[in-house]
């Protein structure tokens, strides 16, 4: 039955990328199209006074400026602007809805035009005089005046008490920055009017989610606007919610009763959501044995002045280690900044992050080696819960990773590995995510000749959602890849919430399974009419459906063609549409769990550090492609390197503005960063966490490796750097 | 980015009519920078003059014993051309830490010498900047000024000269050779960029209705003991923080002809004579690279963010002089530092 799940099956749309012929949101078109160009605030916080758009309206072959004071209407309640991501407290931001300035960047007038390269040059012209209040971006100056959460988690025990009387305590804060997803695709948005209704092709991560948000923004109905996102080239969760192009695009289209294209700037990219900065407070107090008594996790997170974006730092401890006391809690700190947002394992990467290089101090104040700390601490339940996991293999994680590492031949003392002018640190750390799963529709259509298509409104964010949805696919319909159609993408089809948290593989894996189960049993239902047939009487369990035919699993002699199936009843296609949900088991936590290891070398005059060495053990169930598994784990550990090493983005206070908001002064990893990154998939046989024991691979890759860096580095160095990233001047410095 | 005429120049004294007859024209030729700063509302040029395809793309010897590189010849063709890899190898080295392969064949040795500072706020038309705007303020002096100047800064400008290229030409005493409404003339690389001084704005002494033809380097190469050692914030593509080109000439353990310039450091390729004389005479070792280097960065001046350079660059000066020494010169290729 599995001819192609868990294979390396190259990607079925790599030569359409490669070609060019798979059209991104920026890329389509249409004969009435025009263009917009976005003009953004200067300011961080006050109001629009006057923006005289007469110089720009002079420029030849410029349609209009639309600004708050002349747009089309729009809802004017925070329900309308609430998307299926928004967070639960305050305002979602509204785009040129009236004249109040909440961040520097937010987009003040939308100039369209009949190309580009006008409304560009027009954008250019608009002058906006503005009410200037004052701002405050600085992190640092708001600690104090950061808001309590709720309980993040429930406390266990007293952890402050415990910690006091510990035989070893360990006690510092991480400093996370704030950080952008840099997507190479930019966010872009053509919004095509046909006789009054939309269609709008649009760079997102869930298209129903962001239909559902312009139906309610401009109060259309359903049928009126259609949204469109067959390729995306890359979210990283910053396309999970509606982002402010679509938004003008289609605002742009209304105003002119015709197509409108919107695409930011790499400059407008940073005017949206980030990786929120945070500092964390880890307290671990552990007995001489290594056995943890406390763990206090605390972190403050900032968000913008109008919406409360937060994740769960801080609970990741309790998943992963054993303490018989434990607290956690979430401040946040309101700034004149966009709103936070998810990115790339959020939460984990950055409280992992901070957990794994506390763990890793521990151990050095042990005298005792990490990885054993982590196997003394290891934790066969979610604390939170009590609950057994369905799965986890982070024993096999370690061990396998440590092999192909060869972490037993490290010198445990820090600077004691040498090569010419290189100190080498050898470090390490656990990763870990939650293996999640979403409702979802799958509509799947088998015809007499033996192709079928599968159809659900979910996205391929660029992880291979087509490739792995045409494996199961396959697989669970008997026939050959290449019969075998996906369409996704599209706000018409079969019902899908967004993609990300790792949860979509899984989700609409089994929801194929579901639907072709569906599929076979009408299959049988059609058969049982046809005489002398061998499923006569046969349950549809015990048939598969294989080489274009139903077979009996038994006696594999008795077999029908399908198309035989079908010529008999009269049909030469059967369609079914189905929802899978999952169940909550209630009875176990649901985990993916990695375990990494990093090689460092480190100029000790200079200190210019090289990750030389990555090697990842990731534990996530079933892997139902090893090739875009494999892709998608080392995308993850090489933004590990990134988050370690390079990304930050730089606010210069004064101005409440970003001043690195372009890739050449924003560094993410280039190939000279990344030397040898090796993933090793763990067997993990999970009968529990859904039929096809599926977990996930979206986020784990990048959790614990800037950790494993870190603590790398310091193996290295003997100097430890908690606020990252880790710059050379970093290591140099006093304190 | 703003409208504006595209022309296209047929010769040498065609391009300097054209930009002689409008005030706010300027060249373009590889466009590597020039359309950033165009697409960054930063340059609103009222015309652009290509002049990519002037006969300027030869290199050749010069009767003197050295090289005349043309204006337009790609950063990638000059850093692979033999004679340079053979006899100038500290240039070819400092053209191949640059930027990018893809950028590197775009790129003019004319515009290399002519990119402007990346100066985060130079970028940024939304906040003041003395070079941009004279006269508006220097946010740079007391803000995120990690990548600007510490070594002939003024009170108006603090930002640096971006060039690799440039580095490695003023170690090689470089002349840039100029056409203009007057005639040619030839300016020595050291003398072609200017300190900010309370005249930002202008980057260089080139006047604006002066066109670069060549680059011309004397016959000493010191293709035997050298380094490009570009110290950056990632392993490649990116600008540098600190970088230093070393070029020795040894003499059985005692230095005869020491160069030493920085970049990254200064508004321009930063020498001094009076570091390389301290080398000169003496015994190659650690010892009088320190003093060297001690000389170098005597008057540097940190601005908070990028005072940690100063130590840095004095680290970078002693291992680039240790490579040139060795002749292990820094390979651009692996980024193990040697
Ligand atoms: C992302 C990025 C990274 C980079 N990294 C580096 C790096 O690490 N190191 C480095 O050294 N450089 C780096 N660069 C800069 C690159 O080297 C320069 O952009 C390039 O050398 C400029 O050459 P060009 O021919 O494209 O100039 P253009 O952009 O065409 O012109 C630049 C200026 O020179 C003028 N000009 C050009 N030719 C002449 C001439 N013959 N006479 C008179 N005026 C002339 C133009 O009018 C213009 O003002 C980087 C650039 C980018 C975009
Ligand atoms: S250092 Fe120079 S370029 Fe930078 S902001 Fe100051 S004046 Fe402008």
């Amino acid at each position: 039955m599995t001819t192609y799940i868990g294979t390396a099956t190259s990607r079925v749309d790599g030569r359409d990328k490669v070609t060019g012929a798979a059209r991104y949101a920026g890329e389509y078109g249409a004969p009435d199209l025009a263009h917009g160009s976005v003009v953004n605030s200067t300011i961080a916080k006050g109001r629009i006074r006057r923006i005289d758009a007469g110089e720009a309206m002079k420029v030849d072959g410029v349609i209009t400026v639309l600004t708050h004071e002349n747009r089309p209407p729009m809802a004017d309640n925070d329900e309308a602007y609430k998307d299926d991501v928004a967070p639960g407290d305050g305002s979602p931001y509204r785009p040129l809805y009236d004249g109040s300035i909440k961040f520097n960047g937010q987009p003040v007038a939308l100039v369209l035009a009949e190309d580009l390269e006008t409304a560009t040059y027009a954008a250019s012209l608009v002058k906006v005089e503005y009410e200037e209040q004052p701002h405050i971006t600085d992190f640092e100056k708001q600690l104090g005046k950061a808001k309590a959460l709720p309980a993040p988690a429930k406390p266990r025990g007293d952890a402050a008490k415990a910690f006091a009387v510990s035989d070893i305590r360990h006690d510092a804060e991480y400093y996370v920055p704030v950080e952008h997803h840099n997507p190479m695709e930019l966010f872009a948005s053509t919004a095509v009017w046909r006789d009054g209704k939309l269609t709008v092709y649009d760079k997102t991560q869930g298209v129903q989610n962001v239909q559902r948000y312009l139906c309610g923004v401009f109060q259309a109905r359903p049928d009126e606007i259609r949204v469109m996102s067959p390729f995306m080239g890359g979210g990283f969760g910053s396309g999970l919610r509606p982002q402010y192009q679509v938004v003008l695009a289609v605002l742009g289209a209304r105003a002119l009763k015709r197509s409108v294209r919107l695409v930011l700037t790499r400059q407008q990219m940073y005017m949206v959501g980030y990786r929120p900065a945070m500092v964390q407070r880890i307290q671990l107090g552990a007995k001489t044995d290594g056995a943890l008594n406390a763990i206090t996790h605390n972190a403050t997170t900032i968000t913008s002045q109008y919406e409360d974006f937060h994740r769960n730092e801080t609970t990741w401890s309790g998943l992963l280690y054993k303490s018989e006391t434990a607290s956690y809690a979430h401040k946040l700190v309101r700034l004149d900044l966009p709103a936070a947002c998810d990115m790339r394992a959020p939460s984990a990467a950055t409280g992992v992050y901070a957990l794994e290089a506390a763990m890793d101090e521990l151990a050095v104040a042990l005298q005792m080696d990490p990885l054993e700390l982590r196997l003394k601490c290891y934790s066969d339940s979610d604390q939170h819960t009590g609950l057994p996991f369905s799965s986890k293999s982070l024993r096999e994680c370690y061990s396998q990773a440590a092999e192909a590492f060869g972490w037993s031949r490290r010198n445990p003392e820090p600077r004691s590995m040498r090569e010419g002018n290189d100190l080498i640190g050898w470090g390490m750390a656990t990763g870990i995510w939650e293996a999640l799963q979403v409702p979802i529709t799958v509509r799947i259509t088998l015809t007499a000749n033996g192709h079928a298509e599968v159809a659900c409104a979910t996205s391929d964010i660029g992880t291979g959602t087509y490739t792995i949805m045409a494996q199961a696919a396959a697989d669970m319909l008997g026939v050959p890849i290449d019969n075998v159609t996906v369409k996704l993408g599209d706000s018409t089809l079969p019902p899908s919430p967004v993609e990300g948290g790792s949860w979509i593989a899984a989700s609409v894996s089994n929801g194929i399974v579901t639907t072709s189960n569906a599929i076979r049993d009408e299959l049988l239902r059609l058969a049982e009419t046809m005489p002398n047939s061998p499923l006569m009487g046969i349950k549809t369990a015990d048939v598969t459906l294989s080489d274009g035919s139903v077979t009996v699993k038994k006696t594999p002699r008795s077999t029908v063609p399908i198309a035989d199936i079908m010529r008999h009843a009269g049909v030469d296609r059967i369609a079914q549409e189905k929802a899978t949900k999952f169940g909550k088991d209630g009875k176990h936590a649901h985990n993916t769990h990695s375990a990494i290891f990093a090689e460092v070398k480190v100029d000790e005059q200079l200190g210019v550090i090289r990750v030389t060495r990555l090697v990842s053990a990731v534990a996530a169930g079933r892997i139902l492609n090893l090739k875009t598994a494999r892709s998608q784990v080392m995308g993850g550990m090489i933004w590990g390197i990134g988050m370690a090493l390079h990304e930050e983005t730089l606010i210069d206070h004064r101005f409440g503005r970003i001043m690195n908001a372009n890739i050449a002064e924003y560094h993410v990893p280039v190939n000279a960063d990344v030397h040898s990154v090796e993933v090793i998939f763990v067997d993990e046989q999970d009968d529990i966490v859904n039929p096809m024991g599926i977990k996930g691979l979206g986020e784990i890759g990048i959790v614990g490796v800037p950790a494993a860096i870190a603590n790398a580095v310091y193996h290295a160095t003997g100097k430890r750097v908690r606020d990252l990233p880790i710059t050379l001047d970093k290591l140099t410095r006093d304190a | 980015m703003n409208n504006f005429q595209y022309s296209r120049a047929t010769d040498v004294a065609d391009a300097l009519s054209q930009i002689a007859s409008d005030a706010s024209a300027k060249f373009i030729a590889g466009g590597t920078n020039l359309v950033d700063l165009m697409k960054y509302d930063v340059e609103h040029p009222s015309r652009l003059i290509d002049i990519s395809h002037l006969p300027l793309t030869k290199i050749e010897e010069t009767t003197a014993g050295g090289l005349r590189i043309g204006a337009l010849v790609p950063n990638s063709d000059l850093a692979w051309h033999p004679l340079v890899t053979e006899r100038y190898p500290l240039l070819s080295s400092a053209l191949l830490a640059g930027a990018s392969a893809q950028l590197r064949n775009m790129a003019s040795t004319g515009g290399n010498l002519l990119q402007r500072t990346r100066c985060l706020y130079f970028y940024d038309v939304a906040t003041p900047c003395n070079k941009r705007e004279p006269g508006s303020g220097c946010p740079a002096k007391e803000g995120i000024n990690r990548i600007n100047a510490i070594l002939g800064t003024s009170d108006a400008c603090i930002a640096t000269h971006p060039s690799d290229m440039c580095v490695a030409l003023a170690a090689l005493d470089a002349e840039v050779h100029v056409a203009g409404p007057n005639g040619e003339r030839t300016i020595a690389l050291v003398d072609f960029h200017r300190l900010p001084g309370d005249t930002p704005q202008r980057d260089t002494n080139l006047d604006p209705k002066e066109i670069i033809t060549a680059i011309e380097l004397p016959p000493q190469g010191f293709s035997k003991h050298y380094t490009y050692l570009k110290i950056r914030d990632r392993l490649s593509y990116a600008f540098a923080l600190v970088s230093v080109a070393a070029a020795l000439r040894m003499d059985n353990g005692t230095t005869r002809d020491a160069r030493l310039a920085l970049g990254g450091v200064a508004h321009k390729p930063w020498r001094n004579p009076e570091a390389e004389a301290a080398l000169n005479g003496q015994a190659a070792n650690t010892d009088t690279f320190a003093r060297a280097a001690d000389i170098v960065l005597h008057e540097a001046k940190g601005f908070g963010r990028n005072t940690f350079k100063i130590d840095l660059a004095r680290r970078t000066i002693i291992r680039a002089l240790t490579q040139a020494m060795n002749g292990t010169p820094q390979s651009q290729s692996s980024k193990k530092i040697a």
